[in-house]
C-alpha cells in the first residue's frame, strides 16, 4: 500500500521537474562486499542549484556522493551496477577516465584536508597538475579562487605560510578555494561543516549560496536545518534507498512519505 | 550493601604504593645499567685513543710501525663504499616501498614478499657477504672492488630502508591522498607531489640510520676479500679497498699494545662519523616534521 503511494508520488515529482539535469542517476546499486549499500537509486540532479542529501547515519548518503566522482572505488571491495550520466556521458564508461571526470566534478571533504604545503601551493595544486606552469596565470587563479571562497582577505598577507597554521574553518574554505581552482562544473560537499564551529559553519553556508550562481552543488549533511536553509532540492535517504526527492520547501513542509515526516520531525535518526 | 570493603582497600594501599615505587626503581636501574656500560666503553676508548689522535693519524696510510700508522686508506675506502651504497640502496629501497604501498594489490603474494623483506632484515650480515661474493665478485667478475663491496652493502641495508620507507609512506594520511585524487590528479602525480614529499623526512631518517649500520659492518666485506693492508686510496669504483672497521679489526688482532691504542683512535673517528650521520637524521626529522 505504502509502496504504491510512493510510486505515485515519485511520478508526480518527475512531472514537476523543470530543470536541466547535470547528473542523471539510473538504477544505481552498490555493494560493499555482501552489504547492499545503495538500492535502485534513480533521480536527477539539477544544474546551478544546491541539492541536499539528508538521512540518518549509515543510510548511504556519503557513499552516494562519492559515486558521483567515483571516489567510492578507492574502497577495494566495492561493486556497482546501473548508470550515472554526467552531461550526456556515462561516468562508468571505460573510455571516460576518472581523472577527466574529477576535473569537472570537484569535491570538498568532511574533514578539512589541506596539503602540508603553503596556502598558495594548496590552491595552485589543481592548476599545476593540469599542466599550468605560467606564474602569472597561477597567481591569478589563486587570487580568484581564494576570493571565490571568501577567504582572500584573511590570507592575502600570508599566502606562503603553511596551510596548517589556519583555523579549522579557514582550512575548510581553503579546501573549497582549492576545489574552485580547477574550475569545476559541479562541487560535491560531503558534510563540509560537520567538523566546524557555528560561525565557520555560517560562513561556509553563505559561501554555498554565493557559489550556486556559477556551480551545481551537491551537499551531504546530517543537519536538517542546514539542508532547509541552503538547498533548493532535497533527497532523503534511508537504508540505501531514496525515500523522497523533491523541492526542499515541499519536503520539509509537506512530506509525502511517513518515514520522511518521522525523520524531519526528529522521531528517529 | 557496599560491594567494596573500605577497610581492606585502606589496608592494601601501602602495598600498592610500595609496588609503584619498586617498579619505578627497576626501570631506572635498567636505564642506568646501559648508560654505565656505554660510559665505561667511551672512557676506555678516549683514554687509550686520544693520545694517538692527530691530523697525521688521519692522513697517513697503514704502517708496520704504530707511530706512523694512519687510517687514510680506510677512511676514504669507507667513503667510496658509501658513495656506491647510498644511491643504490635509496633508489631500490624507496622504489620497492612505493610499489608495495601504492601499487601492489594486497594479496597473498605481496604478503609473502612483505614477510620475506622483514625476515631479510634479520639475516646475519655474513650471509649477505657470501651472496655478494657469489654474485658480484665471482659471477659478475667485479673482483674485490669498491663496486662489489658497495652493492653487497646495499643488499644488506635494503630491507631496513624498504621497511622504514613503507612506514613513512603509511603515515601520510588517506585524506590528503583523497584530496589529490579528488581534483583529477593521477596516481603518479599524487605520489610525486603529495605522498613522496610528505614521507621524505621519514624515508631519509631511515636511510641514514641504515647507512650508519653499513658504515660499521665488517663481516660481509671481509668475505668479499676487502684488503686489510692498503697503502693506496681507491681511484675508481673498480679499485681494491679497505674500510674503517676492517682496519680496526686488523689492528686489534695484532699482539703489540700500541696497535690497540691506535685502534682506539680509529674507533673515535668511526664514532664521530656515526654521530654526524645520526645527527643529520635527527636534524632532518625535526626540521621537516609534519603534523597532519
Amino acid at each position: 500500500m505504502d509502496i504504491t503511494i510512493n510510486k505515485q508520488m515519485v511520478q508526480k515529482n518527475e512531472k514537476e521537474k523543470d530543470f536541466t539535469p547535470v547528473f542523471k542517476i539510473n538504477n544505481l546499486n552498490l555493494w560493499y562486499g555482501q552489504d547492499h549499500a545503495l538500492k535502485d537509486i534513480k533521480f536527477d540532479i539539477p544544474e546551478k542549484q544546491v541539492t541536499a542529501i539528508i538521512g540518518p547515519s549509515g543510510c548511504g548518503k556519503s557513499t552516494f556522493i562519492k559515486t558521483l566522482n567515483r571516489m567510492v572505488e578507492m574502497v577495494p571491495i566495492v561493486r556497482m551496477s546501473g548508470e550515472i550520466v554526467y552531461r550526456e556521458k556515462n561516468i562508468f564508461d571505460p573510455k571516460y577516465g576518472v581523472e577527466e571526470l574529477r576535473t569537472q566534478v570537484g569535491m570538498v571533504f568532511q574533514k578539512p584536508n589541506p596539503f602540508p604545503k603553503s596556502i598558495y601551493e594548496n590552491v595552485a595544486y589543481g592548476p599545476r597538475i593540469h599542466g599550468i606552469k605560467n606564474k602569472k596565470v597561477l597567481d591569478e587563479v589563486v587570487e580568484k579562487s581564494l576570493r571565490g571562497a571568501a577567504i582572500w582577505d584573511e590570507v592575502k598577507d600570508r599566502l606562503h605560510e603553511n596551510a596548517y597554521g589556519l583555523s579549522g574553518g579557514q582550512q575548510q574554505r581553503l579546501c573549497i578555494a582549492r576545489c574552485l581552482a580547477i574550475e569545476p562544473d559541479v562541487i560535491l560537499m560531503d558534510e563540509p561543516t560537520s567538523a566546524l564551529d557555528p560561525i565557520s559553519t555560517l560562513k561556509v553556508e553563505e559561501l554555498v549560496q554565493e557559489l550556486k550562481k556559477d556551480y551545481s552543488i551537491v551537499i551531504v549533511t546530517h543537519n536538517m536545518q542546514q539542508a532547509a536553509r541552503i538547498s533548493d532540492r532535497t533527497a532523503f535517504f534511508l537504508n540505501g534507498e531514496v525515500v523522497e526527492y523533491t523541492d526542499t520547501s515541499t519536503l520539509f513542509s509537506n512530506p509525502s512519505d511517513k518515514r520522511t515526516e518521522d525523520y524531519i520531525t526528529g522521531r528517529f535518526g | 550493601m557496599a560491594l567494596i570493603n573500605k577497610e581492606s582497600v585502606k589496608k592494601r594501599m601501602g602495598t600498592r604504593l610500595a609496588a609503584n615505587g619498586v617498579a619505578k626503581f627497576l626501570f631506572i636501574l635498567a636505564t642506568l645499567f646501559s648508560l654505565l656500560v656505554l660510559g665505561v666503553l667511551i672512557y676506555r676508548i678516549l683514554s687509550e685513543g686520544l693520545p694517538y689522535l692527530s691530523l697525521d693519524f688521519i692522513t697517513n696510510f697503514a704502517s708496520r710501525m704504530p707511530e706512523r700508522a694512519g687510517i687514510w686508506a680506510a677512511l676514504l675506502g669507507t667513503i667510496w663504499v658509501m658513495a656506491v651504497t647510498a644511491p643504490v640502496s635509496f633508489i631500490l629501497g624507496v622504489g620497492t616501498a612505493i610499489y608495495l604501498e601504492e601499487y601492489a594489490k594486497k594479496n597473498a603474494f605481496t604478503k609473502f614478499v612483505q614477510i620475506n623483506i622483514s625476515n631479510l632484515a634479520g639475516v646475519p650480515s655474513i650471509v649477505f657477504g657470501l651472496l655478494g661474493l657469489t654474485i658480484f665478485v665471482r659471477l659478475l667478475g667485479l673482483g674485490s672492488s669498491v663496486l662489489a663491496g658497495g652493492l653487497t652493502m646495499s643488499l644488506l641495508i635494503l630491507p631496513v630502508i624498504v621497511v622504514a620507507s613503507q612506514e613513512a609512506i603509511r603515515t601520510v594520511p588517506r585524506e590528503i591522498r583523497e584530496a589529490s585524487f579528488g581534483m583529477g590528479a593521477t596516481k603518479w602525480q599524487t605520489i610525486r607531489r603529495i605522498v613522496f614529499p610528505a614521507a621524505l623526512p621519514g624515508i631519509l631518517t631511515g636511510t641514514i640510520l641504515a647507512l650508519s649500520r653499513a658504515v660499521g659492518e665488517t663481516a660481509p666485506l671481509l668475505v668479499l676479500g676487502a684488503l686489510a693492508y692498503v697503502a693506496f686510496v681507491p681511484e675508481n669504483i673498480f679499485s681494491q679497498f679497505t674500510v674503517l672497521p676492517i682496519q680496526l679489526y686488523n689492528w686489534t688482532s695484532r699482539p703489540q699494545e700500541e696497535f690497540h691504542m691506535i685502534a682506539a683512535s680509529g674507533i673515535i673517528i668511526l664514532l664521530i662519523i656515526l654521530l654526524i650521520m645520526n645527527s643529520i637524521a635527527v636534524l632532518i626529522r625535526n626540521k621537516f616534521h609534519k603534523r597532519f
